[in-house]
């Protein structure tokens, strides 16, 4: 790799040597994937995802200390990834000894750290840092140093702006140093598509669900979707964007995509169309029968496969005020035609505290709550990663917490009726 | 026995039993649960993956085509290093991905742990190596598996 002299100077301790060792990391990086060069960042902000105070990642927080302790804040202020514990979820007292005295004994100090380091706000913990409501939009072309999958991949390919999938603490160290090596997704070559997907549900196919089809198949690979049109129409408006945003967390989490294409949307499958598929792109069709086949192979972890839900979280990735909007309706014409007034399974609907906010100084929370909906800014996959959750029968719609945790996935039509009182099906 | 030659990521020598995973390898999925509650064995605790579920990832030479998953899995893998609950290495039958090169180099620059990784050894490889076997790796990335 060749670095500039002022790069060069900071590899060889100009800055002192704990920046020679983010240098270093941030060149040996660069080389395991043929980068020439190193290419500043542009965007605004950073987004990290560590965001949880774990008693089991001291190693990650001592690094941290070290970085403070030489003075090497990050360059840009950053977004972090949801808290892990929130009041207004429902745990036991046995969950909250172990959320509190045993997991996240290190949140508070944690995120001191953050602070030191340069956190926007106390309030930007959320993996959906891109919505309006939150601000950390980059524009298309801007290079970031960004992790978590989520808003990595809907950062590359709704905004297209250009990340790669960086780890946590890489992420940060790219934002201390000012620059990213320049591989994978921050080029042109490596945003090309290598499979082509073509789409041919006779419905909407629900985002978490296509997503999570295309994960497995084309793992770090970046597809190029055709035939969503129909229904996502041509224009990057809200519904289409969190239909995105859901569907670009499933092929992250199923599998390792970073950048997706959706022909006649998103912005450079726009300008450039098919030029964008390489040549000998492979083909994966998706019907609906591909689908169930693909929801049918999800393993039930549950200790009881026939246990009753006895808890139901919506939003990972955090929702949209759009998406919780749409929920509400719906819930809200369910129970009508059930004849009942509040939701039968206890149900969180995550969000970003922005969002929540939102919500609040209109009518949409308020409304949410009447049904019986608890709503918070919690990680929910943070959340169930305790052994005491593996007993708890956790249903979800996200293909994400499906993927990470114990949680049962059922579509969201599904999730509506086991919520409204129909008796889930096993 | 046979020899497959790749490219070294993070240097060293080894020689341990392989555990190998024949689809992408989920980092956070597979470490979560054994570095949280301290799983002396560090079981795999990916569900998802019927490979190596449940078996012991401590020690072992683990073989797999790439990771996949949760952008904490270099923070993990880092994590996993810096407490000893590393593999003794990591053998990649495609060339390496990002998540997985960021533990491996953090684990590398900022630990005093010897995880070596070697990646590009094949589609081969993945077909030959099975779990139980005992696989040495020189300094040059030649990988030999026995």
């Amino acid at each position: 790799m060749k670095l500039t002299p002022e790069q060069q100077a900071m590899l060889d301790g100009a800055q002192g040597e704990t920046m020679a060792k983010v240098v270093k990391t941030l060149v040996m990086y660069g080389d395991a994937f043929g980068a020439e060069r190193m290419v500043p960042i542009t965007s605004k902000c950073g987004h990290t995802v560590i965001s949880f105070g774990l008693k089991a990642i001291q190693p990650v927080y001592d690094l941290y200390d070290q970085l403070i302790a030489a003075g090497l804040t990050s360059g840009q202020k950053f977004t972090a990834d949801p808290r892990p514990i929130d009041p207004a979820v429902p745990s036991s007292l046995l969950e909250d000894i172990v959320f509190k005295k045993i997991m996240y004994t290190h949140q508070e100090k944690y995120e001191q750290q953050l602070k030191k380091l340069g956190i926007t706000k106390d309030e930007d913990y959320t993996c959906t840092c891109y919505l309006d409501q939150v601000g950390n939009k980059p524009e298309k072309g801007d290079v970031l140093s960004w992790a978590e999958s989520s808003a990595v991949v809907y950062a590359n390919s709704v905004l297209g702006a250009r990340c790669n999938r960086n780890s946590g603490i890489i992420e940060l160290m790219g934002s201390v140093a000012g620059f990213v090596p320049e591989f994978g997704l921050l080029t042109d070559e490596g945003r090309k598509a290598t499979w082509v997907i073509e789409v041919k549900c006779k419905e909407k196919p629900e985002a978490q669900l296509l997503g999570s089809a295309i994960g497995m198949k084309v793992m770090e690979e970046v597809p190029y979707v055709k035939g969503l049109d129909q229904w996502l129409g041509t224009e990057l408006n809200e519904e289409a964007c969190s239909y995105l945003k859901d569907f670009g967390a499933a092929t992250a989490s199923n599998g390792a995509v970073g950048l997706y294409h959706i022909e006649g949307l998103t912005p450079e499958a726009k300008e450039q169309g098919e030029a964008l598929i390489k040549e000998g792109a492979q083909v994966y069709v998706i019907d609906d029968k591909e689908l169930e086949r693909v929801k049918a192979s999800y393993p039930i972890v549950w200790k009881n496969p026939d246990a009753a839900p006895a808890l139901c979280f919506v939003g990972c990735p955090h929702l949209s005020l759009t998406q919780m909007e749409d929920w509400c309706g719906k819930i809200t014409e369910k129970l009508k035609e059930r004849g009942l007034q509040r939701i039968t399974v206890p149900t969180v609907f995550t969000a970003s505290p922005a969002v929540i906010r939102e919500a609040e100084q209109g009518t949409i929370a308020a409304r949410l709550r009447s049904l019986g909906v608890i709503i918070s800014y919690i990680c929910p996959l943070m959340y169930m990663n305790n052994p005491l959750c593996k007993k708890k029968p956790v249903i979800t719609c996200s293909n994400k917490l499906r993927t990470y945790t114990s949680a049962r996935f059922y579509t969201e039509s599904e999730i509506l009726d086991i919520i409204t009182g129909k008796e889930a099906t096993t | 026995m046979k020899q497959f030659k790749g490219r070294v990521i993070v240097p060293g020598t080894c020689r341990a039993e392989a555990l190998v995973s024949r689809g992408g390898f989920n980092t956070l999925a597979s470490f979560q649960m054994a570095l949280m509650f301290g799983d002396k064995q560090v079981k795999c605790g990916d569900q998802n993956n019927p490979d190596i579920y449940k078996k012991p990832m401590l020690g072992k030479a683990l073989c797999l085509p790439m990771t996949i998953g949760s952008t904490t899995g270099g923070m993990v893998l880092y994590t996993a290093c810096a407490i000893g609950k590393q593999p003794a290495c990591m053998l990649f039958s495609k060339p390496i991905d990002s998540l997985a090169a960021s533990g491996a180099i953090l684990g590398d620059v900022w630990t005093d742990a010897s995880m070596p990784v070697v990646d590009s050894l094949g589609d081969e490889f993945l077909d030959y190596v099975q779990t139980g076997m005992t696989v040495t790796i020189g300094e040059d990335g030649t990988v030999t598996v026995e």
